[in-house]
């Protein structure tokens, strides 16, 4: 498994830069992978970043959008604005969880 | 005596009369003893469809009849078949309750009423141009509608578009893309058309080597394919797809999979996920909640396609299980999420794709190394020939619990490791 430098912290990470240790992340971290995306992070950010940790912490998947919009509460037209183009795999790849299943 | 027996039997209801709840209990019926067990049957109406079939019926391919039969025919003696609205599961209760307020206690409860789609759930969908220049083919009377607006369609904007992931048979819409660039081709309105193919995920499909032969297939036949595009609304004035982040794709016809949902009664009764699929273990179908309740097929929220294939290969491993289950002893399989689904690519020529929870679709040969006879992840006549062939052994062998000699679990035989898997394996 490689791994990869962020803000002097050694993670592991799979083939695209998915963390793949989920205690190995802090919202430290968060803060310097959102970064490397483009992405300031702010209090409506930290919500949704915040929801998938506990939601996968209970569930074991990372939350789809319409996870986060139903139960987590947040528009999925917020979650496009918040992080623009591709908001699943953003909010997954800063959170520090797996890529969202394609589900085939 | 007999009054005495009654008293002792015990009740499996199945919910859902599709190709996993008829797999199910024919399997079942000829494994339990029935002065033991009782069996029934709950499905809303007496019409079995063959849902691959739908594929075909905008084309002309297959007519109505050929796709349904009547459900009660494929139930095997000894099994009571109810028709009648799941209002809802009462799980403390050990009940299902029937709208009417019929109610069928149980010992075990097995839910395998699938998945539908739901165009109410995106706005303009059911608008006025339902049906008129938008039309879905995963209902027969969508595909037969579709039909019909096939024959009248002279050229223009023609879109293909995947409302969310999960869907059922998620080759489908690229199939149906295939299938209308040769019909197209046909009859001679290529050049008329702009075809477009609109998905919410990143690429023509979601696992890589299959995302990239489908891919180019897609480039091949000059069709535009529009990526990570979620709709959010159709604007039905200026008949455009319009997306949570704003983009618009125009369309003059065109053809939708509605977001898939499983059933209300699965929310009603507090077992479901924001999709209503029920919460089960990925390798044994038990919920996560109730020993004595399980879902299967497209009902249940296990992280594999949504296909009929899935269904076929899960009961397999699901009644070996389910029969220790109820013996009181641990449950000694493990399903793997295998799914093999042909791919229509239009001309009389099909793909075939063989994979499972941890192997994406590879090339190779099936189900045999080298002979064959079926080529994975390559367009041949033999892999056509052998989805149309499908039907008769859907209807034949499939339904009524009879074996295929097809292995439930994948296996790795016959197929071609990418240089970066066949690293990591040896490492």
């Amino acid at each position: 498994m490689p791994t990869t430098t962020i803000d002097n912290h050694e993670i592991h990470v799979d083939d695209e830069g998915f963390m793949t240790q989920y205690e190995e992340w802090t919202e430290d971290l968060g803060e310097g992978l959102a970064a490397q995306i483009g992405v300031e992070m702010s209090d409506e950010h930290w919500k949704a970043i915040r929801f998938l940790r506990s939601d996968f912490r209970e569930h074991g998947e990372t939350a789809t959008l319409r996870r986060v919009a139903t139960v987590g509460g947040i528009p999925t037209k917020e979650l496009f604005a918040l992080f623009p183009k591709k908001p699943a795999k953003k909010m997954a790849y800063i959170a520090g969880l797996p890529k969202p299943r394609g589900c085939v | 005596m007999s009054g005495t027996h009654e008293s002792v039997r015990k009740n499996i209801v199945i919910l859902g009369a599709g190709t996993a709840g008829t797999m199910i209990a024919n399997k079942l019926r000829h494994r339990l003893d029935r002065a033991d067990w009782q069996i029934t049957v709950v499905d809303r109406d007496d019409e079995h469809h063959y849902q691959p079939g739908y594929l075909f019926v905008p084309f002309g391919g297959y007519s109505h009849d050929q796709v349904v039969r009547s459900r009660h025919v494929f139930l095997p003696d000894g099994v009571d078949f109810v028709i009648g609205t799941v209002d809802k599961v009462e799980p403390e209760e050990n009940a299902v309750v029937l709208e009417g307020g019929q109610r069928l206690p149980y010992d075990q409860l097995i839910i395998a009423t699938g998945t539908t789609p739901r165009p109410d759930q995106t706005p303009g969908m059911l608008g006025p141009e339902w049906r008129r220049s938008i039309f879905d083919f995963y209902t027969l009377d969508g595909a037969e509608a579709l039909a019909g607006a096939l024959k009248r369609f002279e050229g223009g904007r023609l879109v293909v578009h995947i409302t969310e992931m999960p869907i059922k048979c998620p080759v489908a819409p690229l199939e149906f893309t295939f299938l209308a660039e040769a019909w197209l081709r046909a009859r001679g309105l290529r050049d008329r058309v702009e075809l477009v193919f609109v998905t919410p995920l990143d690429a023509a499909f979601t696992k890589p080597v299959a995302a990239a032969h489908l891919g180019g297939m897609l480039d091949e036949r000059k069709v535009h394919v529009e990526t990570d595009f979620m709709v959010e609304r159709i604007d039905t004035e200026r008949k455009v797809l319009v997306s949570f982040d704003e983009r618009e794709v125009p369309f003059d016809l065109l053809v939708t999979v509605p977001l898939n949902m499983g059933a209300d009664f699965v929310a009603r009764s507090g077992l479901g996920d924001e999709l209503n699929y029920v919460s089960v273990d990925k390798h044994t179908q038990l919920s996560t909640t109730f020993d004595n309740l399980f879902a299967i097929g497209d009902a249940s929220d296990i992280p594999a396609s949504k296909a009929g294939s899935v269904a076929h290969f899960s009961v397999e491993i699901f009644v070996d299980n389910f029969l220790e289950h109820i013996a009181g002893r641990p449950m000694p399989g493990a399903f793997d999420g295998h799914a093999n689904c042909f791919v229509e690519s239009g001309d009389d020529k099909a793909l075939l794709i063989d994979f499972n929870y941890d192997t994406e679709p590879l090339t190779g040969r099936y189900p045999l190394p080298v002979v064959g006879p079926m080529a994975l992840l390559k367009e041949t006549r033999a892999n056509h020939l052998g989805k149309l062939a499908f039907r008769w052994i859907y209807w034949n062998v499939l339904l009524p619990g009879r074996p295929i000699p097809l292995p439930a679990l994948m296996s790795m035989a016959g197929k071609h490791l990418p240089e970066t898997e066949r690293e990591k394996q040896e490492a």
